[in-house]
């Protein structure tokens, strides 16, 4: 049984120099699995996120690869019928709450307006389906929210908002996009437990791209690192902290404090092992080179 | 609350405007040479017929006092009486003005139909060549001001392709059923499209003179904010919920877009307003801006300060609509 | 097959404006070099008196329509004069409008700008409710009540020029240096001792010079069009000097009989209008350090 989520060989790349930001990534994530995407910035984790959902910025391209959501290769749809499919199969938990949100519209009408203009769900129905996920991501007095407008609200409030609205259409598939790193500290954890719990109850794929290895030996099962666009780790939480594979994982993790004893020296990723993981780049990118 | 505040702050400030605008043009045309009284009489005219009537038109009497006379008037509603055409200001102005905002509204709406056009437009195809198009387009158009476009409008329109008409408001031999001047309006609610027609061939031209700058402006300053708003993390997620990109721009973009295009709108079309002087002599319109020029021709100092004052009015009125329609579509300010 | 996300090509933004700019600067500058040619060497060029009334030879066509007489380029009028020589006398007026008043009124009106911006107190309140009470007037009817006041002549539309249109340099230069009155470097002017009155003219003026340069090109523009309004409302020059905008009274009341009378002016004076604004926007630019 292959996963809900199949990458395989996807590269993207710059359009006007053809530098490549992700190198032939592969990735698969099992239905109902919750996956790590780890990686340093501009590593390439959001990207693969961005890619499958479409929303690529312009100055950049897919180059190669195949991205199937179920059992259909999304680079292969018309770009209508792609939207259509990815709208009614995924959806996005994305960074910042502030800005997440359009100021002019009403909370109501932007969690709802999948269900009805994409999934033609009724509007009666759709906003009883938005005052439940609401209460199900604990605001209080869903109602009301409903009807006021972004600036009215929190930033907690506003990201559980986001994560009903990402859960509101039952997508197989969810893509949180560093839910937590925008907020503050003590929100995080409640934000980290909501997405859990949500994704518990609902049975969703969850890919979760982050730079936090704390979060991810949290609310993971499997995960993968990132560097440079290249696939350097994928394998599963327990064996990752056990003992993982490859040098740059190893030393991602020395550079992580430890809830277990905080105090502990951190060692920063020494300079043989960026040389090392530079070299496996090059190599990468030589060998794609010459294959075109 | 605040709200109040600002309108009664606006109020205040318009007042002193109006004075100031009341007070300049009433010191500038009193300096005019040429003696409109001399024009109306007979040449054997005697000395005390010249005074008879300048006492009757309060040419005799100081400055400060003419102004106090004709002040203390306005703010009764009696603007006085215009030498040249021998009726009451008041009742010129009024049967002029709707002449000449039916000519502005249009022009404001061809403008915000065509500027809105080129920068959605722009917006969906930004990147490409048909943007660098508009992009010059609206350079051409912001360059070149309203009197020029109508003088190339009646070359193009008027004399190679004659399709519409180029002197007037209104065909001459046209029985006219209307009881208000606002011609337009009134053909339109009497169902008598015909003279709607009639009406909209003679606008045209002028029209689009006033709007094309205008239309320029806002095309430009809409496609920048449009394409500012486009990067931005709300509109990203809408398109992950499965919208393509006309919803994108349309629904999500322009409401946020618009804001800062509706505040310049208010600046501009005081200055369109301002063109409708020119253009209405142009095109030989009949409106208060060519009446204005008349006036001035024909030394009659009443009619001039009428004209001055509710063109001001008119600036000013504009400018208070615009900030409240802005309060009322920023649901921040509305809810501050 | 790889497949690139569907979208536009993106130019390279900055090599493709600089090339835009440079092409609109030289187009521009050439045709107002090309006028300013015109008009200082007017008595040697003109291929006719351009006073020179000839009723046998009025309304004659241009050079292109056979039947008509040699000698007359761009036909006559319907006093016989020559058109193009008519033009090329023209462009005297136009520019020394547009340089006299253009300069005038920039000089003026930066000046109360940066005495409003940068002292701020009741000089600015005084010079901003000015700016109000003019912004109030329609510019248009405000020129023709001064000249009738002034009587006919260059010197009375010059100065008309200079009083409605000072405040279009006043508005933007006063909102400038407020932003540069605001910076630290006028701060440590200011700590150092410098008097106020230095502290404009040498430290904010030539910040704000590149906005003047700009605003100057297309207040020159604007000083051509109000010269052309007034002689089109007949309240410009004496009626014999010829001035595009007088040429223009003359061929728009002939328009159906003769339409070069009106057409050839009407394209020198848009190319003129155009070429100052777009020189204007073009040395903008130049002095844009994000471009350059």
């Amino acid at each position: 049984m292959s996963g809900y989520l199949r990458i395989r060989n996807l590269s993207v790349a710059l359009r006007d120099s053809g530098a490549r930001l992700l190198r032939s990534v592969s990735l698969e994530v099992a239905a109902g699995e919750v996956r790590g995407l780890v990686g340093e910035s501009g590593a390439g984790k959001s990207m693969i996120g961005k890619a499958v959902l479409g929303i690529l910025p312009r100055s950049v391209e897919v180059v190669e690869g195949e991205i199937w959501l179920g059992d259909v290769d999304l680079l292969r749809l018309p770009p209508a019928e792609r939207r259509k499919r990815v709208g009614a199969n995924a959806a996005l938990i994305p960074q910042d709450p502030l800005t997440a949100l359009n100021p002019s519209r009403r909370i109501g009408g932007q969690v709802t307006d999948r269900l009805v203009d994409i999934l033609g769900w009724k509007r009666a129905k759709a906003e009883a389906r938005a005052l439940e996920l609401l209460a199900e991501v604990h605001i209080p007095d869903p109602a009301r929210v409903m009807r006021s407008y972004p600036h009215e609200l929190s930033g907690g409030m506003r990201q559980r908002i986001l994560i009903a609205s990402a859960f509101a259409a039952e997508p197989r598939l969810i893509i949180a996009d560093e839910p937590t790193t925008a907020l503050d500290v003590t929100v995080q954890k409640q934000i980290l437990r909501l997405i859990a719990a949500m994704q518990a109850r609902h049975g969703t794929t969850l890919l979760f791209v982050t730079h936090d290895l704390g979060v991810v030996s949290k609310v993971c099962q499997s995960l993968s690192v990132l560097y440079a666009g290249l696939m350097v780790e994928d394998t599963t939480v327990a064996d990752f902290f056990r003992a993982p594979a490859h040098p740059y994982s190893a030393a991602l993790l020395a550079a992580t404090p430890k809830y277990t004893d905080p105090w502990a020296s951190l060692m920063p990723v020494s300079e043989a092992v960026i040389d090392a993981v530079r070299a496996e780049v090059d190599a990468a990118e030589t060998e794609w080179r010459d294959a075109r | 609350m605040l709200l109040l505040r600002t309108i009664l702050a606006r109020l205040a400030t318009t007042a002193v405007t109006l004075f100031g605008v009341a007070v300049i043009v009433f010191v500038v045309i009193r300096v005019v040479p040429g003696n409109p009284i001399a024009m109306m009489l007979p040449p054997n005219a005697t000395a005390a017929d010249i005074d008879r009537l300048r006492a009757l038109y309060g040419f005799d009497k100081s400055i400060p006092q003419q102004f106090l006379i004709w002040g203390w008037g306005v703010l009764h509603g009696d603007f006085g009486t215009s030498i040249s055409l021998r009726q009451p200001v008041l009742g010129l102005v009024l049967g002029r003005l709707p002449a000449t905002l039916e000519l502005s509204v249009m022009a404001l709406v061809m403008a915000v139909l065509l500027g809105g056009v080129a920068a959605l437009t722009g917006t969906r195809k930004r990147g490409t060549r048909v943007e660098a198009g508009i992009d010059v387009a609206n350079g051409v158009a912001m360059s070149v001001p309203d009197f020029l476009w109508g003088l190339l409008l009646i070359i193009l329109f008027g004399v190679l392709v004659p399709v519409f008409q180029i002197s007037g408001r209104v065909t001459p031999d046209l029985k006219l059923p209307f009881t208000t001047q606002f011609y337009l309006v009134e053909s339109v609610l009497r169902l008598r499209f015909d003279l709607t027609a009639d009406l909209l061939s003679h606008m045209f031209m002028p029209a689009l003179a006033l709007a094309l700058p205008l239309a320029a402006i806002i095309g430009q300053l809409l496609k920048q904010s449009l394409k500012e708003t486009m990067h931005l993390d709300y509109v990203t997620l809408t398109r992950t919920k499965g919208y393509g990109e006309n919803h994108v721009i349309l629904r999500e973009a322009l409401p946020n877009a618009i804001l800062p295009t509706l505040t310049l709108i208010g600046v501009q079309f005081t200055f369109l307003i301002g063109g409708t002087v020119i253009v209405e002599r142009l095109f030989s319109y009949e409106g208060l801006g060519n009446m204005a020029i008349d006036a001035v021709i024909n030394r009659d100092l009443p009619l001039i300060q009428g004209i001055v004052i509710v063109f001001a009015l008119l600036f000013t009125a504009v400018n208070l609509v615009v900030d409240m329609t802005y309060a009322a579509l920023n649901p921040r300010l509305r809810h501050a | 097959m790889p497949r690139s996300i569907p979208g536009c090509v993106m130019l390279d933004g900055r090599a493709a404006i600089r090339r835009r700019l440079g092409l609109r600067l030289w187009l521009s500058g050439g045709w107002l070099a090309l006028v300013l040619l015109a008009a200082l060497l007017a008595p040697w060029i003109s291929p006719q008196d351009p006073l020179a009334q000839d009723l046998m030879s009025g309304r004659l066509p241009p050079f292109w329509v056979p039947q008509t007489e040699p000698g007359f380029w761009l036909g006559t009028d319907s006093l016989g004069r020559d058109v193009l020589s008519r033009i090329i006398w023209g462009a005297r007026v136009a520019l020394i409008v547009a340089f006299v008043a253009g300069t005038l009124t920039a000089t003026i009106g930066s000046a109360l700008g940066l005495i409003a911006g940068y002292f701020r107190g009741w000089a600015d309140r005084l010079i901003s409710r000015l700016v109000d009470i003019w912004m109030a007037f329609p510019p248009v009817l405000f020129a023709i009540l001064l000249i009738a006041v002034l009587g006919p002549g260059l010197m009375s539309i010059i100065i008309a020029i200079v009083v409605i249109d000072w405040t279009r340099f006043a508005r933007v230069i006063r909102a400038e240096a407020m932003n540069q009155g605001a910076m630290d470097y006028v701060a440590s002017a200011q700590v150092a001792g410098m008097p106020r009155g230095r502290i404009m003219l040498a430290e904010i003026l030539p910040n704000v010079l590149p906005t003047i340069v700009a605003l100057l090109s297309l207040e020159m523009g604007i000083s051509v069009i109000v010269e052309a309004i007034l002689s089109f409302v007949n309240l410009s020059i004496s009626t014999d000097q010829p001035t595009w905008g007088g040429m223009i009274a003359e061929g728009r009341i002939s328009v159906h009989q003769a339409w070069w009378v009106l057409v050839f002016p009407l394209i020198a004076l848009f190319l003129t209008v155009l070429s100052f604004s777009q020189f204007g926007e073009g040395l903008k630019d130049r002095f844009d350090p994000v471009l350059r």
